[in-house]
């Protein structure tokens, strides 16, 4: 099918993502940290412990609890956030636990609690993505037992084009229809750990957009794995 | 574990030394950033040793105050993350995130630092509001007067925002600057023991007996002051402590300026 949108908005190709950068250990006093800057999105993780996990009733001797949260600065949009959770930030939270589940090995941490506070300084969409890939390379710099990393980029679908990695400009697109559609990956398994969607696509547009994402993902996990690397070399 | 703590600092100070191995009125080096945030009008990080803090400004048009028609608004906000230190937990601000806010802004008030009768669109009904927002994003010691450098440097980044039918157009910034007047440093000084020292680490602050911040304008005189922690002070400790404060201004001021002609 053809479409209308045969160029994008910012110049980009169909499947090329804004800059990324990636750096490991940027928060002396946690246990492990990231930053992982795509565009003019910023996401800062940092992860605490594995320490006890308080009230003493959620404790499972069986295994750990990972506990994510998600928040964005006052400034990191146009209009400034209030601070506290919102609804949003709360679900966000949630869909981010989710998407990093399945890679951390939490029966190595009975009672114990590993906490990832996600912080976005500035966005300009897809900021959950980016507060995933901070979480998992975090993650891994806290030595975290992990089974890969998780890799996270937003594909979107702008009146039937692919398009991978949606800024804010094409997300307000409104003379055509856009569909934004987070996704989480485990590279090397290619399991799908976060899916969401915003807007209209075809069960096929859908499916395309996901193995179009493969690619830019196993891209992304080798600049977070750089960004541990730097930190561990020499 | 405090106890302890607090008197292995107090033996290292007697013989004039800090953990990190500081003289007692050194500043850690001081790293100024501007721009660093795109969605904000202004902004500015401070890295200071392990402490970096993010300074960013918001503008939006509101209501006036009625007790000041002509004048914008401007307020400070601050947050302890639980992201900067593993000693903090989430939820709503509590007293030492307020006092850092309400300190901060107390300076930049007082100082006079935003001419607020340039932010009045109609008097009494529209006027500019200035929103500072400081966060830690790693914890480790003085956040006031780094979030205070972090905060002016912000305020002098920042551009005003076009304006439409009585709304502002986010996203779109003028040339323009804010009406910035005047730079007004806050400076921490800590008591602990007979000791005073500056540019605190979060273990030194944890076992201080009092601390006074001052604000200091750039003829020394100053527009705002502080004092905090359990222990009194006496008059001629508060009259080295401000001594050592305007001084130290003095030196972070070189600073700043180097930092925006950059």
């Amino acid at each position: 099918m053809s479409s209308k949108y045969n160029k994008r908005t910012n110049d980009r190709k169909f499947d090329e993502t804004r800059p990324i950068e990636a750096k490991a250990g940027v928060i002396k006093k946690a246990d492990g940290s990231a930053m992982f800057r795509i565009g003019k999105t910023t996401a800062y993780a940092a992860v605490y412990g594995p320490r006890e996990l308080h009230p003493k009733h959620m404790q499972d001797p069986k295994k750990g609890l990972l506990r994510c949260n998600y928040n964005m600065m006052p400034f990191s949009a146009e209009e400034r956030v209030r601070p506290g959770p919102s609804r949003r930030s709360k679900e966000i939270s949630m869909v981010t636990q989710k998407a990093l589940l399945p890679v951390v090995n939490l029966e190595d941490y009975p009672n114990a609690v590993v906490d990832v506070f996600i912080e976005l300084t500035e966005t300009d969409s897809g900021s959950r993505c980016a507060g995933i890939c901070a979480a998992s390379i975090a993650l891994a710099d806290a030595g975290i037992t992990m089974k890969d990393m998780v890799v996270s980029i937003s594909t979107g679908i702008i009146d039937h084009q692919i398009v991978v990695d949606l800024d804010g400009e094409e997300e307000h697109i409104t003379d055509l229809d856009v569909a934004d559609i987070p996704i989480a990956m485990v590279p090397s398994t290619e399991e799908i750990t976060l899916l969401q969607m915003d807007g209209k696509a075809s069960k096929e547009e859908l499916l395309k957009s996901i193995e179009e994402a493969k690619p830019v993902l196993k891209k992304i996990a080798e600049t977070q794995r750089k960004a541990l690397k730097e930190k561990y070399k020499g | 574990m405090n106890q302890d703590l607090k008197n292995h600092i107090n033996e290292a100070l007697k013989k004039g030394i800090r953990l990190d191995g500081r003289k007692k009125e050194e500043y850690r080096k001081i790293e100024i950033r501007t721009g660093v945030v795109a969605t904000a009008e202004g902004s500015a990080s401070v890295k200071c040793g392990d402490t970096e803090v993010i300074a960013g400004i918001k503008l939006n048009i509101g209501e006036p105050y009625p007790d000041s028609p002509e004048n914008g608004v401007m307020m400070v906000g601050s947050e302890m993350l639980p992201l900067s230190n593993p000693e903090f937990e989430g939820g709503p601000p509590r007293i030492d995130a307020i006092e850092v806010a309400r300190v901060i802004d107390r300076g930049i008030r007082e100082g006079k630092t935003i001419d607020t009768k340039k932010l009045c669109l109609k008097k009494g009904e529209l006027v500019w509001m200035v929103m500072i927002d400081v966060l830690p994003i790693n914890h480790d010691g003085n956040l006031i007067d780094l979030g205070g450098i972090a905060a002016l440097t912000a305020l002098k980044n920042a551009k005003m925002l076009e304006v439409e039918n009585d709304k502002v157009v986010f996203g779109k910034r003028t040339k323009q600057d804010l009406p910035i007047t005047s730079m007004p440093l806050p400076v921490t000084i800590l008591k602990i023991g007979d000791n005073l020292i500056v540019d605190p680490t979060n273990a030194e602050e944890k076992v201080l007996d009092a601390r006074l911040t001052v604000s200091v304008l750039e003829d020394d005189t100053l527009c705002a002051m502080q004092k905090g922690g359990d222990a009194s002070l006496s008059i001629k400790d508060i009259n080295e402590m401000i001594d050592l404060a305007i001084k130290k201004s003095q030196e972070i001021r070189k600073k700043l300026q180097e930092a925006l002609a950059k």
